[in-house]
């Protein structure tokens, strides 16, 4: 396996299980303009994993599809951050998972659309324009509900200190990312890291969130040891395919 | 039967947006290219936001419209870059746009005016609307809800 090929299923495989995890509120958000905005995230989301695994499709070169890579991987062949896969527990839970994936996925769209890989480039200042909505949208949300009433703020920060423990594997290259920041391809993950850290600092300023203390971040989902949550979550994207393989409507 | 590049443009031009079928594809600026090669006909569309349910019914409409007009031999390409923008969306778009009740991009991020009654006291209830390309918008003077055709 190729780390072009692997840092594609990696892009494309946290976008597709954070899109599959935000397309759960569908029907069940609280107001009826959260539930249109989720689901118009999810979709966004959905749009960038088809572009991403078709992209590692093709560069894999095996005759496998974006519906291949999705539908009929187990779980171990999974390639996104641990903590997209996390369950969405309430409303302040899923936004803060946005956020912290938002502003991160805005820097690295933002290095990707230079990348040395025409390909590369063209999907990212695609997905760079979409993607500024869910970060504004997501930090906005924080800040009124960290900043809000005393049970919302209550969640928020329940919702920053379970997640904290995530964040690190988002900037903690390995062989992979190292190759192909080499080749210019990615980024240096390191690097995103202080503009990270700057944007969210002032999203807690505001929202009167305190950011935990611990550095401690849990690795594994980049190189496909994943919690438990994942096979729950595959179990339900997945049934269709391998229940009726090779379904079409 | 179409033969040439501008006889293909011109049957484009009557193929409704599948979700807003106030303009065609032609206005909202999907379709990059057009080009004959003896007898194969190549299209080049463009998505307007990677995720949108449209595209998939955007390129069986364009394969049907052709086809009823007695292309045989087609071959539909997709192109992302440049990306798709809002700019792409022609002038006589905008304004059928605005006629059919939708208020047309604005680089300023917010419509200039409700598209029914022109008040220009408008307010956004949600970034996010009824397709992937719209935010939510609400008149101040008329009080009617309206969807503003958000830039990207
Ligand atoms: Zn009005």
């Amino acid at each position: 396996m190729t780390a072009l090929f692997e840092g594609l299923l990696r892009l494309g495989d946290t976008t597709l299980i954070l899109s599959h995890r935000v397309s759960e509120w569908c029907g069940h958000a609280p107001a009826l303009e959260e539930d249109i905005a989720l689901a118009n995230t999810a979709l966004d989301l959905i749009g960038q994993a088809q572009m991403w695994l078709g992209l590692a499709a093709e560069v894999e070169g095996a005759g496998r599809s974006a519906d291949d890579l999705a539908y009929l991987r187990d779980v171990w062949e999974f390639r996104n951050f641990l903590l997209v896969e996390r369950p969405n527990v309430d409303f302040g839970h899923t936004i803060m998972r946005q956020c912290l994936f938002d502003q991160w996925n805005g820097l690295m769209l933002n290095h990707l659309s230079g990348s040395t890989d025409d390909r590369i480039a063209a999907i990212a200042q695609k997905a760079a324009k979409e993607a500024a909505y869910h970060t504004e949208r997501s930090a906005d949300l924080v800040i009124a509900l960290g900043d809000g009433t005393k049970e919302s703020h209550a969640r928020m920060q329940s919702a920053l200190d379970a997640f904290w423990p995530y964040v690190g594997e988002m900037f903690t290259a390995d062989p992979v990312d190292t190759e192909l920041a080499r080749d210019g391809v990615f980024p240096d993950l390191a690097s995103l890291r202080a503009p990270w850290d700057a944007r969210i600092n002032e999203i807690f300023a505001s929202a009167t969130l305190h950011k935990p203390d611990s550095a401690f971040a849990h690795q594994g989902g980049k190189s496909g040891k994943h919690t438990e949550h994942l096979g729950h979550l595959l179990t339900t994207m997945q049934w269709l395919q391998r229940a009726y393989p090779g379904a079409t409507w | 039967m179409v033969a040439t590049a501008a006889e293909v443009w011109a049957v484009l031009a009557t193929v409704p947006d599948p979700e807003i079928p106030a303009i065609s594809l032609v206005d909202l600026g999907v379709i990059r290219a057009v080009e004959w090669q003896n007898d194969l006909l190549t299209v080049t569309l463009t998505p307007t936001y990677s995720g949108c349910p449209a595209t998939r019914v955007i390129a069986m409409d364009v394969e049907v419209a052709l086809r009823d007009h007695g292309v045989q031999n087609l071959k539909l390409e997709t192109q992302l870059a440049p990306p798709w923008t809002t700019d792409w969306i022609s002038d006589a778009g905008r304004a059928k746009l605005e006629a059919y009740g939708i208020a047309p991009p604005q680089p300023a991020g917010g419509p200039a005016h409700c598209p029914l009654c022109k008040s220009q006291a408008v307010e956004r209830i949600s970034q996010f609307g009824s397709t992937p390309c719209k935010a939510q918008w609400r008149c101040q003077t008329c009080l009617e809800p309206f969807d503003y055709f958000k830039c990207i």
